[in-house]
This record gives C-alpha cells, sequence and structure tokens, in this order.
C-alpha cells in the first residue's frame, strides 16, 4: 500500500508510539518567537530543566511586537534573548536583522523537504510548502520540543487538494486558498493535513506556496504540504548546494518523500480555478468568502499590507504594480510592513517603497504589526481594514473592528479607491466594471 | 492529578476561537494568573456576561471546533487559572485539545445527538457534573434530573491526565 508524504516523514522520525494511533516524533528544527516562548523558558526555569536538546536545531526571533511597545513586550523580548544568548542559540534574530517567523525562517534556508518542524504559532503550516511537516503547537509541546527534541502526533491523515486549470489574471495564491478554505470549511480539515497538488501548484513559486500552505490552519488543518520539486532546489540551493552534487541529485533525494500513487486520502478535492475571481472575506470567519465583486463599494478605513501570507517580495511587487503613479483615497490610512529586513531592503533597492511612499502608504519596519492587534495599526471600534493577513476574527486587529482579508493587488486597489474593489490586474469581463 | 466536576458553563455557540477565549493584547501576561480576569472577555455570545456567569463553573459545554485560530496555549490557562479543567464539546480544533492534555487537563469530545440532547435538558439550569475517570463517564445532575454520559478518551490522553501534562510524561519517558 502507498504511502502519502506526510505517512513518510512520520516513519521516518518515529520515536515511540505510546498510544494506537499516536506517535512520537523526532524533530528537525523547533522555532521560537517572544509571544510562546518566555512561557515556555520560565517554566523550563521553574523546574530545574533550563536545557535545550539541541542549540543548532532552535531558530529563535522577536518578531510579533518588535520593537517592544511596553515594559511587558519588553519583558518578552528580554527573556528570549537572554535565553537564546545562555544556550548559544546562533539562529537568533533580533531587532535590525529580524522579521515574521514563517517568512525569515524558510528566507534563511532553514526548513528543507522531509524536515518535521514545530513552533508555538498556528502558522507554522506555512512551512510545508517546503514538503516539511510543520505544524503549529502550544507552549508545552513546545518545552518538550526544546528539553527532549520531540512531538507527539496522531498518525497523520490526510486530504489532497488538487489545484487545476488556468489560473485567471489578477487571481493570487490568496485568492486561492481562500477559495480553498471556503470550500472546506473552518473545520474541515480538523486534525488533517492538506496536500496541495497539480499543475497550478507545480507552477508557483515558493512564496506563493507559502501563502497557500500559510491558511491551511484556517481550515483546521494541522498543516498544509506541497511536494518539493525544482523550484524548491532552485529556491534552498544556496544553502544545500555542499550537500548535493548537483540540483539533480538534490531533487533525486527530496523526490522520495512524495506521496505514493496509490497512497489513501481522505478525500480528494479537484479544485478547477479557471473560472475563479478574486476572493475577499466578510464575517468573522475565515471561510466566508466572496467574489471581491460581490463586496464591492464596502467602505474601509485602513489598509493593511504584510503578514506571514502576503509580506514577501512578490506581494509587494504586485501591490506596487497596482499602486504605481496613484495617490490613496484621503479617507484611508495604509500601512506597509515588509516581513523581513532582507525583503524592506530589497523592496527599498527595488524603488518599491517609494511608490508606496508616494501613494501615502506608511512604511513600517518586518514586524507582524496590525495583523494581530497588540503591536500597531489597532482598528477602533466600528472601524474597517482590508488586510492581507489570515484571520479575521472578531476584535483579531482591535475590539470592534472588522477585518476583510485579501490578496496584495486587491488591497492595494482598495487603498486606492477607498472601497473594496478589483485591480486593474484582473480583466475577466464579468467582474470588473 | 486535577479536578474535572463542578458546575456547568454552557457556551450555546459553534467555533469559539482562541481570540474570543483570551484576547492577544494580554499575550504580553507575564504570569497565568494575569489571565484570570479577561477569560471569555471578548466572546460573541447574547445575554453572556463574563464577569458574573463564569464564578463558581468547574466545567465547560459548548457545540462544534471550540478553540479554534491561534495555538496560544494561554486560551487553557486562562480556563485553569478559572478552574475550569474540562470542556466538552462536539469537536475542538486540534492544537487547542492537544494543549488541553497537555496541561493535564481534558478536552472531551461527544457525539452530536448527545450534546444537543445535554443543551436541550439542561442549559439554563444550574447543573453540576461529576467526572469518573475509572469508568469514563459524566454524571449531570440539577434539581430531579441526572443523566450519565459515557465518554472516551485514548489511552495516551489518560497517561497524560495522570501524569500532569506532557512535560511529565516526557520528561520521565524521553
Ligand atoms: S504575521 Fe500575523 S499570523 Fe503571521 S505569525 Fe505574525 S501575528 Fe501570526
Amino acid at each position: 500500500m502507498g504511502k502519502t508524504i506526510a505517512e513518510k516523514i512520520f516513519d521516518s522520525h518515529r520515536v515511540d508510539n505510546p498510544a494506537d494511533d499516536i506517535l512520537v516524533l523526532k524533530l528537525d528544527a523547533v522555532f521560537c518567537h517572544e509571544i510562546t516562548t518566555p512561557f515556555a523558558i520560565d517554566d523550563l526555569v521553574s523546574r530545574g530543566k533550563d536545557r535545550v536538546f539541541d542549540p543548532a536545531k532552535i531558530k529563535a526571533v522577536i518578531d510579533h511586537v518588535s520593537p517592544a511597545k511596553d515594559s511587558n513586550t519588553a519583558t518578552q523580548g528580554k527573556i528570549i534573548r537572554e535565553w537564546a544568548i545562555h544556550h548559544k542559540i546562533h539562529d537568533f534574530f533580533d531587532i535590525g536583522r529580524n522579521g515574521v517567523c514563517h517568512v525569515i525562517f524558510p528566507e534563511k534556508g532553514f526548513v528543507r523537504p522531509g524536515y518535521t518542524v514545530i513552533m508555538g504559532d498556528s502558522h507554522t503550516c506555512t512551512h510545508g510548502a517546503f514538503g516539511a511537516f510543520a505544524p503549529g503547537v502550544g507552549t508545552t509541546d513546545l518545552e518538550v520540543g526544546i528539553l527532549k527534541g520531540v512531538c507527539a502526533f496522531h498518525y497523520p491523515r490526510t486530504i489532497k487538494v488538487n489545484i487545476t486549470g488556468k489560473t485567471p489574471d489578477g487571481v493570487f495564491a490568496k485568492d486561492i486558498i481562500l477559495s480553498v478554505i471556503m470550500r472546506l470549511g473552518v473545520n474541515g480539515a480538523t486534525n488533517k493535513i492538506i496536500e496541495f497538488t497539480g499543475p497550478v501548484v507545480d507552477k508557483m513559486s515558493m512564496e506563493a506556496r507559502m501563502t497557500l500552505c500559510n491558511m491551511a490552519v484556517e481550515a483546521g488543518g494541522t498543516c498544509g504540504i506541497c511536494y518539493p520539486d525544482m523550484t524548491t532546489v532552485d529556491y534552498l540551493w544556496e544553502f544545500i548546494q555542499d550537500e548535493y552534487e548537483n540540483k539533480t541529485a538534490a531533487l533525486e533525494s527530496f523526490k522520495k518523500i512524495i506521496s505514493d500513487p496509490d497512497a489513501i486520502y481522505d478525500d480528494v478535492v479537484e479544485h478547477d480555478i479557471t473560472r475563479l475571481a478574486p476572493q475577499v472575506t466578510f464575517g468573522y470567519r475565515p471561510d466566508n468568502v466572496k467574489p471581491v465583486k460581490e463586496m464591492e463599494g464596502t467602505t474601509i478605513d485602513q489598509v493593511y499590507i504584510g503578514s506571514c501570507t502576503n509580506g514577501r517580495i512578490e506581494d509587494l511587487r504586485v501591490a506596487a504594480k497596482v499602486l504605481k503613479g496613484k495617490k490613496i483615497n484621503d479617507n484611508v490610512r495604509a500601512i506597509v510592513s515588509p516581513a523581513t529586513q532582507k525583503i524592506h531592503h530589497q523592496s527599498l533597492k527595488e524603488g518599491i517603497l517609494e511608490i508606496f511612499m508616494d501613494a501615502g502608504f506608511c512604511v513600517t519596519n518586518p514586524t507582524c504589526g496590525a495583523c494581530l492587534g497588540m503591536s500597531n495599526g489597532v482598528l477602533a471600534k466600528g472601524e474597517v481594514c482590508a488586510s492581507t493577513t489570515n484571520r479575521n476574527f472578531n476584535g483579531r486587529m482591535g475590539k470592534g473592528g472588522m477585518v476583510h482579508l485579501m490578496s496584495p493587488a486587491t488591497a492595494a486597489a482598495t487603498a486606492i479607491a477607498g472601497y473594496i474593489t478589483n485591480s486593474q490586474l484582473y480583466t475577466n469581463e464579468r467582474y470588473t466594471k | 492529578m486535577k479536578n474535572f466536576s463542578g458546575n456547568i458553563l454552557f457556551l450555546d455557540r459553534s467555533d469559539i476561537n482562541t481570540d474570543e477565549i483570551i484576547p492577544a493584547k494580554y499575550l504580553t501576561a507575564i504570569s497565568k494568573d494575569a489571565l484570570k480576569p479577561h477569560l471569555l472577555e471578548d466572546i460573541r455570545l447574547d445575554g453572556f456576561d463574563p464577569q458574573k456567569d463564569i464564578k463558581g463553573k468547574n466545567v465547560i459545554i459548548t457545540r462544534t471546533n471550540f478553540g479554534c485560530g491561534s495555538s496560544r496555549e494561554h486560551a487553557p490557562w486562562a480556563l485553569e487559572v478559572n478552574d475550569i479543567h474540562l470542556v466538552i464539546a462536539k469537536s475542538f480544533a486540534r492544537i487547542f485539545r492537544q494543549n488541553m492534555f497537555n496541561n493535564g487537563m481534558m478536552a472531551v469530545g461527544l457525539p452530536s445527538h448527545v450534546i444537543e440532547d445535554i443543551f436541550s435538558m439542561f442549559k439554563g439550569k444550574n447543573t453540576k457534573l461529576e467526572t469518573d475517570l475509572d469508568k469514563n463517564t459524566f454524571l449531570l445532575k440539577t434539581n430531579g434530573q441526572e443523566q450519565e454520559v459515557p465518554f472516551s478518551i485514548s489511552e495516551f490522553d489518560h497517561a497524560l491526565v495522570a501524569a500532569g501534562g506532557w512535560l511529565e510524561y516526557a520528561d520521565a519517558k524521553y
């Protein structure tokens, strides 16, 4: 009987089998940020177990509230900073070198096909784009991961989402994943892994695959996962070139973990995007999704472009293409947060930030920022935000605020119009004015 | 081992997310106790007053997909410091469910019709629940009415509850 990519990863990382369908897995990487890790550190210290299983396999960043905004967040930063230094965790990224965890860790080449990765953050699922098993976990799982390098999981069950068809102009990975979440529902993939396959995924860049996998958890999924291919090898090549003779050899090795043709799935969803239009959420659930056209005219107060979903260089390029030579609406305030220092730098060099600034955007340093309403860009009661992030929960960006999730292209067009609208990149007559 | 019996708090809604259980702005809290006054502060539920309705309750009964959204373990901790160690629902988000057992607490799923029956029989009444971990049963009691409900959790879940959590379990074993 064939196996899925996740089953193969489970088989090769198995340490123990404490109950029927529970496996304890060996971890290849444990990622940490300053919001969920300090509790784990404090608890380990108070138990007299302030140790790490392998400092080279632990990576840490301060990203959620950066720079610190008050003494509590400064203390959270201090705890993780001192801990990283104390335990010789060399891959620790503080302000000036940091970025949103799920963007900076892939950028540094820390995620490889076949890896097991955990982090105390639900969007860890992003790293599945590399063909890794990368579930978000709570603080206790993180704590045990730090101390022992293991984590327990149910034996994986997988839903395969096969994405086919021709990608329409103006439709991006964000629109595709929103349409998948609408189809599966917010708990349609609970306790399951979502395997994204098909010709559309094969053609996607790593950035787009990360956007896809990033929102797997919004359908309840344990994580998303894509097959490693030449695009994966190209992306990782600068980090792996000493390990393989050439790119073909790397590809051959990675391909071994791809799902067998006779693997067993819980469900296989055929998702044809030929007629997909740009999508946007309404309400407080990420499966409340409609074509942008149906929300056309909804006025907004703030636009936010950034986050682990859509704060990558590709995203900023697309938004800049829409914004070039235009001004945002007088009634709108707009914020862009390049997701990492590298992206910030690159977008500066490419002239992208100048386009944003000329249009009237506020450019912030790399941070999670407005995404989770605990740092900057918080909404007031009754305010509406057009956002490229991944959660529209009640109060997510500030108590009493409303968040509409959309692609960077749609967010940029919305900033210019002052209300939700399609970008000029979208040309289907049925949907544009 | 923690206490899994006491008065029931009924939350008659599905998809209650961890932002509703404990808003992100409290993630900067340095101690679990600091979370105590903010449990369910932002929940969208008509007629629910967190200030009054949580007091004296030890068990939550709710509908589907409880604890979806962010992975924050602050959600089970906010329950823990309010002496709520057991949540019963039709289903849970994976991370929330695991976080509960990892802390030696319980998130127990029951079949849809059982939850429906419990809501129609007991909601709005002062109801007590007693947990028997040897027999794997809950006993619900209100004036004159009693109902025994069997449940099942895996032997691994039982082991985590008995150990007091995943750290204790893993530290002893790996
Ligand atoms: S950008 Fe938002 S969703 Fe992503 S890690 Fe940061 S807070 Fe979480």
